[in-house]
Formats: structure tokens, C-alpha cells, sequence
């Protein structure tokens, strides 16, 4: 999933803070999984965001919703009844949700309530790690199920680099060194010839190097 | 001519594969530039000590620390009489702008390059800064290898004027699992690397087994190895490689030995000697590379102190 990370309630309230009527948006999806942009969010950030705005003598409207998804126009389409009067939206779905409304509602300001962090998972409750470097052309099927992409600070390919200590990154102690692991998981399975080849250059054209990506599968097309 | 004559297996012009190749114990020290635009302490370093080793390291924005570039450090050392061997990290680099400058380098007269990794850009100043890894040092070797041996760009190009460099990396010999150390040094020399520097070498028993391991697998007849030593001045120095330096192993009898010590840069001196003593005795080891950080004033000494006197021409 997309895991996103809330922004703080003063650079929230500073983007809005000639806006009389918000309309305070989750998302169903990602976002609602990773606790920080589903209807229970959103309705903290209203409550929040109209105690401020009480407090300073400015009081403010809020409305809200949370859709399915924000990432799929058939949804986005559905919010257009609760933009009467509204002159502003503030999102708490990830990037693409923002853009999404942003683009169906280009008359109306939306602004960002989270950082979209990155593509992870749940470790235990309440820990979220990165596991996906969206690098367009997945090598995990010879790094044993661990991605060097990302899970690499220098996201090198034929390591460990000479910062690799007991198993762990030079960069954070915490952090598992992804070529130790790598190691150690083809060691198991008795697939360390893998590691003995020169992985070569990586194509980066198909990461975000090449521009924004587009991906079209003409059998699904309408 | 002659000399090149005499040796027609060597690849490229560098004085350092002559040497290895005519059978010297080669010994090689490092130079870090300043963060300005000043290269006083690289001619003065060079003018000094240059008759005491064979080649010198310019390290490239070492710790991720911005300073005078690599290769015009390089230049600068070859100015004034010195050999250059320009560390290229592929921390700040893409592939065409490490190319472009390889070319650059060995136009100005540069020979031998060694390539590596670098240091993540968050231990140094600028630890907001975005990273490249474009490449990573092992594709540089390869990269490096193949510009020379088969007159090809990276991307499969061929060009006219082919850089011929000697190509050196590094290694761990101390970081575990040691192991995984000595399959990837063996990934180096497949790669193409000619020579390897190791890292700061205190704890001579985990080299010794590395080696083990390097020679069981035959590395040692196909690459130079240079043992790596780092001169320390003092008890904290020597504390701080210990506690803050990943993979780096210091043993606690050399604690003890500094900590004890009237003068201790007298005995960080010592150490080193001995080290270098103990180092260049262990079968597979072709050199030493000396790396005085902070400390360049100390070359001369370490290196008549260790019987290395007089370099080879």
C-alpha cells in the first residue's frame, strides 16, 4: 500500500487560512489501511481545524466525506454535490488523490494534508516500512525476494557496499543491511551462484528516470 | 619503450602496474583535498613525500564532505612530480557524467583510477542532498574495463581514443560475514580490478583469515592486494574507528597500548610499524597503502621506519 505520514495541523491551517468553508476529504483506500487519512482522520482534522480557526476569532465551515477512492474518477465524479460553497479542499488521501481532485476541480484550491511516503507494509501495529522502489523492471526473483533497490540506502546491485557491518546499514544501526539479507536468504536456498555474476547496468529509463510513466494495456481499453 | 618492451603483458602506461608486474612490494599513500579552492596541501604534500611512496590517493569528496575535486587534485600531484590514483565514488555521479570525466582524467595524463561506492551523503555536510548510485562500483570496474579493453561506452558506443586505466577497488577484509567479503572482492576481479586497497587494517587475526579465504579461492594470482594502514595519533582516534567506523575491527590490546602510552603519537607511530611488519609478511600481499588522514607529515617516517626506502623508479 501507499503509506502516507499527516502533515501537522499549522501547515494544514496555513494553506487554508482565507477559506471559510473546507471540504475535509478521505480516502477509502490506502490511506484508511495505514491510519492516517480515512473518516476517522478526517474527522479529527475537522474538529481540529475549526477549534483553531474558533480560537482565533476566525471560525470556519467544514464538510466531511471520505470517498471509496480518490485515485478512480468514478468517485471522484460523486463529490461534486458537496463543493456548494466550498472554497477549499483539503485532501488526506495520498499524492494521486490530490491531483485527482485537483484536476476534476480546477476552480476550486486543494491542498495536501499528508506526505505520501512511500510503497510498504505493516510490520506490527503502529510500524510501516518501505519495500517497493517503483523501479519499473523487478529484479526479486534473482535477490531472493529482497529488493537492493530500496532496501539499499545506495540502492547498488552487487553489494554489500564496505558500510555493511554484522548485518546491519552504516546508515542506521536499525536498519538490516538488504545485501546481508540477500546473502543470507540465497545461502538457504542454495542459490549463491546468483550472487557470483556482475548484475549489470539497470535500465533507470523505466523508473521515474524516463518522466512520468503511462502505462496502457490495449485489451482492457473501451 | 624499453620498459614497455621488456613487460608486454601490461594493459596500460601506470607506474603501478609496472611495478606489481616487475615484482616491487608497491606502497601507496592518500592525499585529501581541502574543502577550498586551494590545493597547497597537495603540492606540498607531493613535493615532500613523493619519493617516499609510489602513487597517491586523491580521495573524492571523502565522508561525503564537499572539496577540491578528485581529479584536479590528481593533476596538481602529477604538476609537481607525484603519481596520481584518482578515487571515483558513484555517490554524486550518473553514468555519463563519470564517463565524461574518465576521459577528461586520463587526457590530463591520469593512469589509474579506484572505484568506489562512497560514502552515504548522510555523514557528511550536505546530508540533504540527493544521492546517484546511478552505477554501482562494481559496474564502474566493469564500466572502466571496458572503455579500455574493448574501445566501448557503457551503453555499447565504441570510441576512438580509449582511456587506458589501471583499475583498483577497495575491500573490508574486517567486515562480516566475511564471507559474503571475499565472493564479492572475487565479483571485483571478475569485473575487472587489477589491484585492491584494503581498508584500515588493525586487527591483524580477522586479515589473516580473510586472506585464508582470498588465497583458497586463488584471488591473490589474479589481483594485487595492498594492505590498508591508518597512522593514529591518539587514544580518541583510535576509540573513534573503533566505535564509530562500519565494519572496522580494533582490537582491545591496541586500546590498551595507546591508552598507556607516554607519547602517544610516538606509539600510534609504533603500531603502525608493526602492523606493516606483520602485514607484508602474509603470503598474497603485494602492498601497502598507507592512509596518514589528517596526519601526511607522518609518511616519511612511517615508510623509512618500515624499511620500504628506497622507492623504485
Amino acid at each position: 500500500m501507499i503509506v502516507a505520514e499527516p502533515k501537522s495541523l499549522a501547515e494544514i491551517a496555513g494553506y487554508i487560512k482565507d477559506a471559510k468553508k473546507v471540504l475535509v476529504m478521505g480516502c477509502g483506500g490506502c490511506v484508511t489501511v495505514c491510519l492516517s487519512g480515512g473518516q476517522k482522520e478526517v474527522d479529527i482534522l475537522a474538529v481540529s481545524l475549526r477549534m483553531l480557526r474558533a480560537k482565533e476569532g476566525k471560525p470556519i465551515e467544514t464538510v466531511c466525506e471520505t470517498l471509496e477512492r480518490q485515485c478512480d474518477k468514478e468517485y471522484v465524479e460523486k463529490m461534486s454535490t458537496l463543493l456548494e460553497g466550498v472554497d477549499c479542499v483539503v485532501s488526506l488521501a495520498c499524492g494521486v488523490g490530490v491531483q485527482y481532485l485537483a484536476e476534476r476541480y480546477p476552480e476550486v484550491l486543494v491542498v495536501p494534508a499528508q506526505n505520501t511516503k512511500f510503497i510498504g507494509g505493516t510490520t506490527e501495529h503502529g510500524i510501516w516500512e518501505e519495500r517497493c522502489g517503483l523501479c519499473g523492471e523487478c529484479i526479486l526473483a534473482s535477490t531472493g525476494g529482497i529488493c537492493p533497490i530500496i532496501r539499499c540506502s545506495k540502492s547498488i546491485l552487487n553489494g554489500p557496499c564496505g558500510g555493511s557491518s554484522d548485518g546491519k546499514c552504516e546508515v542506521n544501526p536499525d536498519t538490516p543491511c538488504a545485501w546481508t539479507l540477500i546473502y543470507e536468504q540465497l545461502k538457504r536456498q542454495g542459490r549463491l551462484a546468483n550472487l557470483q555474476e556482475v548484475f549489470p547496468v539497470k535500465d533507470w529509463s523505466k523508473s521515474r528516470d524516463g518522466g512520468p510513466r503511462k502505462y496502457v494495456r490495449e485489451d482492457v481499453l473501451l | 619503450m624499453s620498459e614497455r618492451e621488456a613487460t608486454p603483458e601490461l594493459t596500460t602506461e601506470s607506474k603501478l602496474e609496472r611495478l606489481f608486474s616487475q615484482g616491487h612490494f608497491v606502497v601507496t599513500s592518500e592525499i585529501g583535498p581541502q574543502k577550498g579552492a586551494s590545493a597547497q596541501n597537495i603540492i606540498t604534500h607531493t613535493r615532500e613525500s613523493r619519493q617516499y611512496c609510489d602513487g597517491f590517493n586523491l580521495t573524492d569528496n571523502q565522508s561525503a564532505v564537499v572539496r577540491l575535486s578528485s581529479i584536479a587534485a590528481g593533476i596538481h600531484v602529477l604538476q609537481h612530480g607525484g603519481t596520481p590514483i584518482i578515487q571515483m565514488t558513484c555517490r554524486d555521479r550518473n553514468r555519463i557524467a563519470m564517463q565524461s570525466d574518465l576521459l577528461g582524467a586520463y587526457s590530463l595524463g591520469v593512469r589509474d583510477v579506484l572505484c568506489l561506492s562512497g560514502d552515504h551523503q548522510s555523514f557528511g555536510n550536505h546530508p540533504t542532498a540527493k544521492n546517484v548510485y546511478d552505477i554501482d562500483s562494481i559496474q564502474l570496474i566493469a564500466l572502466v574495463k571496458k572503455m579500455r579493453d574493448e574501445k566501448k561506452l557503457v551503453n555499447g558506443e565504441e570510441i576512438k581514443h580509449e582511456p587506458r586505466f589501471y583499475i583498483g577497488a577497495v575491500e573490508n577484509p574486517c567486515g562480516d560475514p566475511v564471507e559474503l567479503r571475499v565472493m564479492r572482492l572475487e565479483k571485483k576481479v571478475q569485473a575487472g580490478a587489477q589491484f585492491i586497497q584494503t581498508q584500515t587494517i588493525f586487527d591483524i587475526k580477522k586479515f589473516e583469515h580473510w586472506m585464508r579465504l582470498v588465497r583458497d579461492a586463488g584471488i591473490d594470482r589474479r589481483v594485487n592486494i595492498m594492505a590498508g594502514v591508518l597512522p593514529v595519533k591518539s587514544l580518541r582516534a583510535l576509540k573513534f574507528m573503533k566505535e564509530n567506523v562500519a565494519g572496522m575491527s580494533v582490537p582491545d590490546e591496541l586500546i590498551d597500548r595507546m591508552s598507556q602510552a607516554q607519547d602517544p603519537q610516538e606509539e600510534g607511530k609504533t603500531i603502525t610499524v608493526e602492523l606493516i611488519e606483520r602485514l607484508k609478511k602474509i603470503d598474497g600481499v603485494k602492498g601497502i597503502h598507507i592512509m596518514p588522514v589528517g596526519w601526511e607529515a607522518v609518511l616519511p617516517e612511517i615508510v623509512t621506519r618500515a624499511g620500504f626506502l628506497p622507492r623504485p623508479e
